[in-house]
């Protein structure tokens, strides 16, 4: 059970799945978590584990098309409004710390 | 107790106020939830001040409308314009959302009001209402044990009597479990037959919002006023809902039911033989009821726990300490962004949104997120060949009655099996209630599921109604709920309304 | 501006993707007013601030514009979704963007340069922009600023990415592959192709090869706002890659940043971790399956394509002739410049299409949107005054500057002007008095140097002061040498 637990997810893979979700984790934290999910993991090994090739994958319950609105505009936030939310705010902007990499 | 019915009709007819109503329902919530913490937050003068308005429309001649005066509660991640919208979470600390949900103005409309916004487990991720950044709710009926979740606030609310009706969200069973555990009436709609707009997401394509009532009529009345299209929700049923309180009464008489196995194995005794009770009771009604199998149910639970926290990785990335929100501050945008998460989530949050995002990954998404999709495809098509031999199907709401506080957090697996058998009805997006039963040995509420193919609402509570009728009951949770021997003094909460500013205020946690 | 790999051994193989920023009134997922010149985060609501609730529903303006560049671009339109594609970013409010994947809305088209080369497009897609970040200190720029500031009135307008196949072979053709991309788009009315203003925003995905090899690791290039540093940069980057082979050396994959001052490429900083977009299906969105009859309808609605309108022009200027490099290229800006109306409303009112041509493509483009507005009488009245010699050149490339500026018709401006035209005497005294004084270059004209032409319209032009049309002089010209040679 333990082994199939570590095959299932590394305390590695939950430090790279922590950096993709922008959340740090201590090493005692890193050490739980990868057993609590490894245990969901093993919950899920019934799933993963089924022959579903010719299954199509469902997205969504509702099977709607084409919901599309007329391209009208509507009312807007006032400046006041969107700022008021903002952690920190400069001429009508959103202020952030600087940003190291460009967008991808 | 007093109905919704009831209070709506005293009210539009003049026979009582609204302002009077809603005082005491303020009263009492001042009174109990110190002890129970249903709510984050009480607005008593916004509530006044509605319930005036609906005073003075009967005065002037005018209709409010069919939740005239009625108190209700809102799960505290549906967004209410001008009041803070937490999700239980510290990450939403200082917001408040510039827009109401399209559920809000319904129910305002319908001459609803609001008395506050209610506990849940954080993001309603859980299934105990102890995920919550401020605290646990306590379960009315034994203020020892837990609520059910995530919708837990809200059903306690209902349950306790410190709100007529109360909007709760069911992602994986959010209400019903909650519904089942607090011993009140839980609906959860057909996907898209109540919008979205507004409900702050957990996972989009489960999500869906429905009523706490303490009568099946009462959760029919709440869901007429809140059910509809809306525009501003793409995955909204374009056409209008069928009514349901007109033909409430109309019986099972040869509606066909399957009492589905994989919905009551595992359960504990009282639960079984709540089901069969119930079942024996729809027979003598004139359905004609049968047990069935629906293997694919078994796979509801672990397809749910890869589909659902990978639409929350993405529906929580928004949460980055830019825009609104807390902010935890770091030399650098990434660093920031860090900061603020790692400090701003709870843990059961921080495991679903990296449980969800390795499910994405690239490497994994094929073997979890796209065999999970592929599992919902057969949960959906076992249900639909199961229609076709019954119109409606029977089982639990939830294996046990409410389990002590404390009892399951340390194993999250525990926790998820709680919602076992309410999942299989948000994967296929189909419409499901939980209706009171009676009280086991321990005096703890139980209960069963009605479950039904989409749209099929109008026949799903008119069975509930059959169910109502012949269950032995819960009798309402009574006493006074103040501590008095100290043992539950170390639990973490908050005095509601104590905070001038409105915010919920942090326990001694 | 010569490739480097002109001649050479080495091929360069570019792929292009265009981002086009739609010109719908709203954005593609709410209804807040398409438009960012405003003043900070006021077009604004909470679907495209991503705020905690909101949902998106998608603008229909926008489908339809998508269609209209697959139908234009010869592409396949066809049922299509959206995706989440995951990425932290702080103009972006998600931190996920709307955006297709794996079923476009258009598949597999093509576009054909003005020289005939085709290039393959491979998809194009509906996505939703970002918002705009101001960086504080630093210059301006990303790099060592000391903060930034967001603005999202930007954030959810619509756009389609054009992605085109890597069948362009040198800087030349990826400038004319977006030139005539643009004049598309411009003709269709889904973009106002203003590049420089981010209306259109190209990536180059460039690689070379040994000429018949295999193709080399690719680098992709962005920040390329305009066809002069579309070229550069490709030509810059090949260049950068065959020394980086040519020294032992590989290419490494890459996204670079063009550097316009500075005239290279540099790498981008970006994490050492390569992103994973954990693309998944827009749960919030249900497919969009552009019907066969909206297809129909758009198909009907869409107007000459730049190379039908060329094809259109060049017909009737060259008149059966094989047409000039000129004609040829007066032809491809007046279409650029959406003129070619002009000119073919001119020509069908009887004026000289080559004159009409010329006038529209050397004086009319000067102020392209004044001579959109031109009416076709007065410029087709134009032409023909010049083409009369009522007109000498001069003065009707005076005239149509006026009309250009202030308005008014060519008659009333030629008269204000004081631009009579001379009558047949008067030009002829004129030119009498202009022989006179030149007798030995008289000589050689009536010998047969046809060169001297040119002079006597020059003088004739100073005694007239320019009113004298030079084709009516050279005619008087003509005509008196015949007669001198006259038995
Ligand atoms: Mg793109
Ligand atoms: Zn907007």
């Amino acid at each position: 059970m333990l082994q199939s637990m570590a095959e299932r997810i590394s305390v590695e893979q939950v430090a790279h799945v922590a950096r993709l979700s922008r959340l740090r984790l201590t090493g005692e934290e890193l050490e739980r978590f990868a057993s609590q999910m490894a245990a969901v993991l093993d919950h899920a090994a019934d799933v993963a584990s089924l022959d579903l090739e010719q299954v199509l994958p469902t997205s969504h319950p509702l099977p709607l098309v084409n919901v599309l609105r007329a391209d009208q505009p509507g009312p807007t936030l006032s400046q006041q409004e969107v700022l008021a939310a903002a952690p920190e705010a400069v001429d009508g902007r959103f202020s952030v710390p600087s940003i190291l990499a460009e967008a991808p | 107790m007093t109905t919704a019915a009831d209070i709506a009709g005293s009210v539009r007819s003049g026979q009582c106020s609204a302002v009077d109503v809603a005082t005491a329902h303020l009263d009492r919530i001042d009174q109990l939830d110190r002890s129970l913490h249903c709510f984050l937050s009480v607005d008593r003068s916004g509530a006044l001040g509605e319930a005036e308005l609906v005073d003075r429309a009967v005065a002037a001649g005018r209709d409010p409308g069919p939740l005239a005066g009625v108190p209700v509660a809102l799960k505290d991640n549906l967004c209410t314009r001008g009041t803070p919208t937490t999700c239980a979470s510290r990450i939403l600390d200082g917001w408040v959302p510039p827009y109401d949900a399209t559920v809000v103005e319904l129910l305002r409309r319908a001459g609803a009001v609001v008395v506050g916004k209610t506990n849940m487990d954080e993001f309603a991720m859980g299934s105990s209402t102890e995920h919550s950044a401020f605290g646990p709710t306590c379960n009315p009926h034994d203020p020892s044990r837990v609520p059910g979740g995530s919708s837990g606030g809200s059903a306690a609310a209902v349950a306790s009597g410190m709100a007529a009706l109360a909007l709760g969200s069911d992602t994986g069973g959010s209400i019903r479990q909650p519904a089942a555990l607090c011993g009140v009436v839980g609906l959860k709609p057909t996907y898209g037959m109540v919008s979205r707009y507004g409900l702050v997401a957990f996972a989009s394509s489960l999500d869906q919002i429905g009523p706490f009532a303490t009568s099946v009529a009462d959760a029919a009345l709440m869901l007429e006023v809140i059910a509809g299209h809306d525009p501003r929700d793409s995955t909204s049923i374009p056409s209008s809902p069928a009514a349901v309180l007109a033909r409430l009464s109309d019986g099972v008489q040869g509606v066909r039911v399957g009492v589905v196995d994989e919905l009551v194995e595992g359960a504990s005794a009282e639960v079984v033989s709540a089901v069969s009770s119930a079942a024996e009771a729809l027979a003598k009604a004139g359905a004609s009821v049968e047990s069935t199998r629906i293997p694919a149910c078994r796979l509801g639970l672990s397809a749910y726990y890869l589909l659902a926290p990978a639409e929350a990785s993405s529906n929580l990335a928004r949460y980055d300490g830019v825009r609104y929100g807390l902010r935890v501050d770091g030399p650098d945008v990434e660093a920031m962004n860090v900061a603020t998460r790692t400090a701003g989530f709870g843990d059961e949050v921080k495991r679903r949104i990296m449980l969800g995002t390795f499910a994405l990954s690239s490497g994994y998404y094929d073997a979890y997120y796209g065999q999970a999709q592929k599992a919902r495809t057969v949960v959906l098509d076992a249900f639909a060949a199961a229609y076709e031999r019954f119109d409606l199907l029977l089982g639990a709401t939830a294996p046990t009655t409410a389990f002590p506080l404390g009892d399951r957090t340390a194993d999250p697996m525990s926790m998820y099996l709680s919602d076992v058998f309410t999942i299989p009805s948000n994967l296929a997006g189909h419409p499901a209630v939980s209706v009171p039963w009676t009280t086991g040995g321990d005096g703890l509420p139980v209960a069963v599921q009605l479950l039904g193919p989409a749209l099929a609402e109008p026949l799903v509570l008119r069975a509930a109604s059959v169910v109502e009728a012949s269950a032995p009951g819960v009798p309402p949770p009574c006493g006074d709920f103040l501590p008095s021997d100290g043992t539950r003094s170390a639990l973490p909460r908050q005095a509601v309304g104590s905070g001038s500013d409105g915010l919920p205020r942090e326990g001694p946690a | 501006m010569s490739d480097v790999t002109t001649g050479s051994e080495w091929e360069v193989v570019v792929g292009l993707e265009v981002h086009v920023e739609l010109r719908t009134a709203t954005k593609l997922f709410c209804s807040c007013p398409n438009s960012f010149g405003d003043v900070p985060n006021t077009n604004v609501c909470p679907v495209c601030l991503g705020l905690p609730g909101s949902l998106p529903v998608l603008n229909s303006r926008a489908v339809e514009m998508a269609a209209t560049v697959g139908l234009a671009l010869n592409a396949r339109v066809q049922p299509s979704r959206f995706h989440r594609k995951n990425y932290f970013y702080p103009d972006m409010p998600k931190d996920y963007q709307i955006s297709q994947y794996d079923l476009p809305i258009c598949a597999a088209g093509w576009l054909d340069l003005p020289d005939g080369h085709r290039v393959g497009v491979e998809r194009a897609h509906l996505e939703e922009d970002t918002g705009k970040s101001t960086h504080l200190g630093g210059g301006g720029r990303l790099h060592g600023s000391d903060g930034s500031l967001v603005d999202y009135n930007r954030a959810g307008v619509p756009l389609v990415e054009v992605v085109s196949a890597p069948d362009i072979r040198s800087a030349e053709q990826a400038r004319s592959y977006v030139a005539e991309l643009r004049s598309i788009l411009v003709a269709t009315g889904v973009s106002d192709g203003r590049m420089e203003e981010g209306s259109l925003r190209v990536d180059a995905n460039v690689s070379v090869r040994r000429r018949g090899g295999t193709l080399g690791t690719r680098c992709e290039i962005k920040n390329l706002n305009s066809l002069r540093s579309l070229g550069r940069a490709i030509e810059h980057d090949a260049a950068r890659q065959v020394a980086v082979v040519e020294s032992g050396r590989q290419v490494s994959q890459e996204t670079r940043h063009w550097n316009e001052e500075g005239g290279h490429t540099v790498p981008l900083r970006s994490k050492e971790e390569a992103f994973d977009y954990r693309y998944f299906p827009e749960p919030d969105l249900v497919p969009v399956e552009p019907p066969g009859e909206l297809l129909d309808r758009l198909a009907s609605e869409m107007p000459p394509l730049p190379a039908e309108r060329r094809r259109r022009l060049i017909d009737l200027a060259s008149e059966g002739r094989q047409p000039s490099r000129a004609a040829e290229d007066q032809v491809a800006t007046v279409v650029d410049l959406g003129l070619d109306d002009l000119v073919l409303g001119a020509a069908s009112r009887g004026a000289s299409t080559r004159l009409a041509l010329a006038r529209a493509a050397n004086e009319a483009a000067t102020d392209p949107s004044a001579a959109r507005g031109l009416s076709v009488e007065s410029f087709a009245k134009l032409v023909s005054m010049e083409d009369s010699g009522r007109l000498s050149a001069t003065q009707a490339k005076a005239v149509l500057a006026r009309m250009l500026g202030e308005g008014g018709s060519p008659e009333q401006i030629a008269a204000s002007l004081g631009y009579e035209a001379l009558d047949p005497s008067q030009l002829s005294a004129a030119v009498e008095t202009v022989l006179a004084t030149n007798g030995a270059e008289w000589q050689r004209f009536v010998d047969g140097d046809e060169k001297v032409a040119g002079f006597f319209v020059g003088q004739v032009m100073r005694v007239t002061g320019g009113k004298a049309d030079g084709r009516a002089v050279r005619q008087v010209l003509a005509q008196r040498r015949l007669d001198s040679l006259a038995p």
